[in-house]
């Protein structure tokens, strides 16, 4: 545990960020800012997970090792994520949701 | 935009912050590795590549800004009283994690051992960088690629070498990049 | 007897269509035409072999022929009311097997020549290969649902093979004509197994035809309308099988069906598909004649008397030498209906059954054997109309006299073919109704009139002007010539009364000669009746058609039939029947319809918002969801 911080503290700070996350996800409009907005939900669920861990369970190892997978889940998805915004762009010029969505036709 | 990406890799860098706090160094060291190098540096490389200066950045509509904000504020009243109103049983004690500790967890085939999702989450990374160069390289012949003489030690680098070359085509039609 | 090989028959050329169908455009066309031919080699091999083995090596048991039957069951309904999947071998299967795999084979030989250079030549290979298969699964049926999947199957290759010629418009509707017709009678064969079906709990040819079965005995148990309603299935069943084999009042499609190339008219329009029908009754012929006393067989005997005249007299007159021969088949197939039809079960009674597979054998070998010549004709000259043909004798020697031969046999001169089973077809009738003697005796000479006329026309008559000299087709369509040419010479002298009759004992076949004599006569009257007006340009046969005047005019349209159905279809049952039924469909029950799809266009143009495909207003919706789902789970059902 950290000494001065309690666990709530570190949980609202958690779900702040993570409804920070979905706002942006929700209301940008350009695919890099929703991006960005998925990293922001997938770090505060990993900081969940490791904070959790650490307060309640500290002889265990899981949300640890959940929160490395997690993290490379992550690392994952953008990599393909900014391969298809890449790809995307040189098709249609643009990063815009709105243009893309002439897809589904 | 590019502003944007630049306090992301503020929050990354905080998020790591706590986790040094909690004591998990090798957790707040792949947290900046992965994401403050990896991730950001990747983004970044995207936001240069697709952004030009006469690009305006599209807003949603303020009716739907502000439903979602009530939403979020919503969403957020339910998550606070809740944890709020649980009784957290914190253990009080403070154990450091050695990263040998985390490798031997990673590695485990014994009961509550990680060495099968270990194994996928290295097939799905392959799989993902494969996936990734294949997307990106778009329209260009594959077949004319030369094989890669060493294997890459991270997706995001191979990824990078690639943008390179984008970027350099990018910029050879002059046209400059802009931030937000 | 070993008999496994026998599934190779049909499934070889389902083989060479599967390959040449699925491999359409990969293949040459020289590659396609070789690889059809061999399939049916191969089929006819074995049919040849089948032929043997079972006539004369296996033979017969205490005096019959045996059947062999192998099958499995493929639906269960009830214990015994289930459909089986296999096939049958008795001596009318055989016999068919030789006649379509002959025929098949040399219409596949011909065709390689007939259709060189055409766009769809590997399509037509596979056609005719389908064709083929169905028309073997169609011999082989152990059952009456069997046979009737085939016999749609056969239907649809008929269709896909008159329709060959796709981007011609009379093609198309002619393929259409055929399939619609056909189909409507089929409906009638299909209700007939459904009743048959569900009265006598079987659809098994052998249970079905046993003479000392259940289901024969038992024929009075139910009645429809005064008759049983074994003899109602029987007619609904025969109204499938006159469909298919052009029996009148059914019979309109068969003309039309001549727009396909010629070899497919000499198969499926000639030789094997018409005479289905024929064949379907004779598997059934026992019930036919048992039951009730024959009163569906009597329907048979005189659909088929009727049809054979009517046909034979529309023949006279037409112009285009396929639709000649197609009355000419039809007419023929009303004379094998008929032969049927006064048939007979037991030992020398059973000629007519006899007879007319005696003639479905012969007929197959020499109106093959017409159509492909008629095809040679129709290759060299590049037209189908008698106007246009004449005096080819000179340039096309193989056409002529093979033409010739089968003319001879189809007209009952002696020794070939036809005169044998005509002759025992005539006898038959004589037996049993006068009436039905006379019918017979008349279209013989009208057959023979006919006929003479065409050949005439076609290779001696005036001297028309070409405008490329014509010549003799290339071999691989006059080596199928010579072959069916000597097959009908030979065909006459297959001993059948010793090998396939109504209770597969067999008997002594002899000749009445009275009887023969008189038609041979007939036939003689005809021929030269026919040299008089045709062999040398006149007009005596003008002349004699402006004597005959309506008549004659009525004829060549075909008594109007088209012309009847067309106005029956259009004025009477559109109007009377189509129309109201149309305004109630219109107005009620399509109001209905059209009321509820419009209520569903506007609810859905109503709610097409929330399907936007914008993944972000998902995404909203999504967590909108999760926040009231939370929120009530947390704070209302909290207990």
């Amino acid at each position: 545990m950290i000494p001065g911080v309690s666990i709530t503290e570190i949980l609202t700070l958690t779900s702040i960020l993570f409804f920070i996350g979905i706002y942006g996800f929700i209301t940008r409009k350009n695919l890099i800012s929703i991006l960005i907005s998925v990293e922001l939900i997938l770090n505060a669920s990993v900081v969940n997970f490791v904070i959790i861990n650490k307060y309640l369970f500290p002889d265990v190892l899981q949300g640890v090792v959940y929160s490395i997978f997690i993290i490379a889940v992550a690392a994952a998805e953008t990599a393909l994520a900014v391969a298809i915004i890449i790809n995307l762009y040189r098709q249609v010029s643009s990063v815009e949701v709105k243009e893309t969505e002439v897809m589904k036709y | 935009m590019l502003r944007s990406v630049v306090y992301l890799l503020f929050v990354l860098i905080g998020i790591a912050g706590i986790y040094f706090l909690a004591d998990y160094n090798f957790l707040a060291a792949i947290q900046l590795t992965v994401y403050a190098g990896g991730v950001v540096v990747l983004i970044i490389f995207s936001v240069l590549l697709v952004h030009h200066i006469e690009m305006q950045l599209e807003v949603a509509n303020r009716k739907k800004q502000l439903l979602t904000g009530l939403l979020c504020f919503a969403g957020l009243a339910v998550f606070l009283t809740t944890i709020y109103s649980h009784p957290f049983d914190v253990a009080g004690k403070t154990v450091t994690t050695t990263t040998a500790q985390i490798g031997e967890r990673l590695l485990d085939y014994g009961p509550g051992g990680f060495i099968l999702p270990f194994e996928v989450i290295s097939v799905l990374l392959l799989a993902a960088m494969i996936g990734a160069i294949i997307i990106a390289k778009g329209e260009k012949k594959i077949k004319n690629k030369q094989p890669h003489k060493s294997p890459e030690p991270d997706e995001e680098v191979s990824l990078e070498t690639e943008q390179e070359i984008q970027l350099d085509r990018i910029l050879n039609e002059k046209s400059t990049v802009e931030t937000e | 007897m070993n008999l496994s090989y026998i599934l190779l028959i049909p499934f070889v050329p389902l083989a060479v269509f599967l390959v040449l169908g699925i491999f359409n455009q990969k293949i040459k066309p020289a590659v396609s035409g070789y690889v059809g031919v061999a399939g049916l080699a191969i089929s006819t091999l074995l049919s040849y072999y089948t032929a043997f083995q079972y006539f004369f090596v296996h033979g017969k048991a205490d005096g019959v022929y045996q059947t062999f039957v192998d099958k499995f069951i493929w639906m269960h309904f009830t214990e015994s009311l289930h459909i089986d999947m296999g096939y049958l071998i008795d001596p009318i299967s055989v016999m068919m097997m030789v006649v379509v795999s002959t025929v098949s084979l040399m219409v596949n030989i011909y065709s390689r020549g007939y259709m060189k250079g055409d766009d769809g030549y590997t399509r037509f290979f596979a056609y005719l290969s389908l064709f083929t298969f169905s028309m073997f699964g169609l011999v082989l049926a152990t059952n009456l649902f069997q046979i009737y999947i085939f016999w749609e199957l056969v239907g649809v290759s008929s269709f896909l093979l008159i329709g060959y010629y796709y981007t011609k418009t009379s093609a198309i509707a002619a393929a259409k004509k055929a399939f619609i017709v056909t189909r409507f009678a089929d409906f009638g064969f299909l209700i007939g197994i459904f009743i048959m079906g569900y009265y006598t709990g079987t659809f098994d040819f052998q249970e079905l035809t046993n003479p000392e079965g259940v289901v024969i005995l038992n024929w009075a148990s139910t009645s429809f309308m005064g008759l049983s309603v074994i003899t109602w299935a029987l007619i609904l069943i025969f109204m499938g099988g006159a469909g298919k084999s052009a029996m009148f009042p059914l019979h309109i499609w068969l003309p039309d069906a001549m727009e396909g190339p010629t070899p497919v008219s000499a198969l499926i329009h000639a030789a094997t598909m018409v005479v289905a029908g024929v064949y379907l009754v004779a598997r059934l012929f026992p019930m036919f004649y048992l039951v009730e006393g024959g009163f569906a067989l009597q329907i048979v005997a005189y659909v088929g008397a009727f049809s054979s005249l009517f046909a034979a007299i529309i023949a006279i007159t037409q112009t285009d030498i396929k639709r000649v021969l197609a009355f000419s088949t039809m007419s023929q197939l009303g004379y094998m209906m008929m032969a049927l039809g006064v048939s007979g079960f037991e030992g020398h009674e059973g000629v007519g059954y006899m007879a007319s597979m005696f003639h479905l054998f012969t007929h197959a070998m020499f109106k093959a054997l017409l159509f492909l010549g008629a095809g040679s004709v129709i290759h060299a000259v590049h037209s189908n109309y008698l106007k246009d043909m004449g005096g080819l004798r000179k340039y096309m020697p193989v056409t002529n006299i093979t033409f010739l031969i089968a003319a001879l046999a189809i007209a009952g001169v002696p020794p070939l073919a036809g005169f044998w089973s005509k002759d025992e077809i005539l006898v038959a009738a004589y037996e049993n109704s006068q009436f039905i003697y006379y019918i017979g005796v008349f279209v013989a000479g009208l057959t023979a009139f006919y006929m003479f006329r065409i050949y005439f026309g076609i290779f001696w008559g005036k001297d028309t002007k070409y405008e490329h000299t014509p010549h003799e087709s290339p071999s691989s369509m006059t080596l199928p010539l010579l072959i069916l040419a000597f097959l009908t010479l030979i065909a006459g002298f297959v001993p059948f009364s010793e090998l396939v009759t109504a209770d597969k004992t067999g008997f002594e076949a002899h000749l009445n000669l009275p009887l023969a004599a008189i038609a041979v006569g007939v036939g003689l009257i005809g021929i030269i009746l026919a040299w008089i007006f045709y062999k040398k340009e006149n007009d005596l046969a003008t002349r004699f058609a402006s004597a005959f005047g309506v008549f004659y005019k009525w004829t060549s349209h075909k008594f109007y039939f088209d012309e009847i159905y067309f106005f029956m279809a259009r004025k009477v049952f559109f109007k009377s029947v189509a129309a109201p039924i149309a305004f109630f469909d219109k107005k009620f029950v399509d109001g209905t319809m059209e009321g509820i799809g419009n209520k569903t266009v506007l609810v859905s143009r109503k709610i097409k918002a929330i399907q936007s495909g914008k993944v972000q207003d998902y995404a909203f919706g999504f967590v909108a969801g999760v926040v009231i789902i939370a929120f009530v789970f947390i704070y209302i059902w909290t207990n």
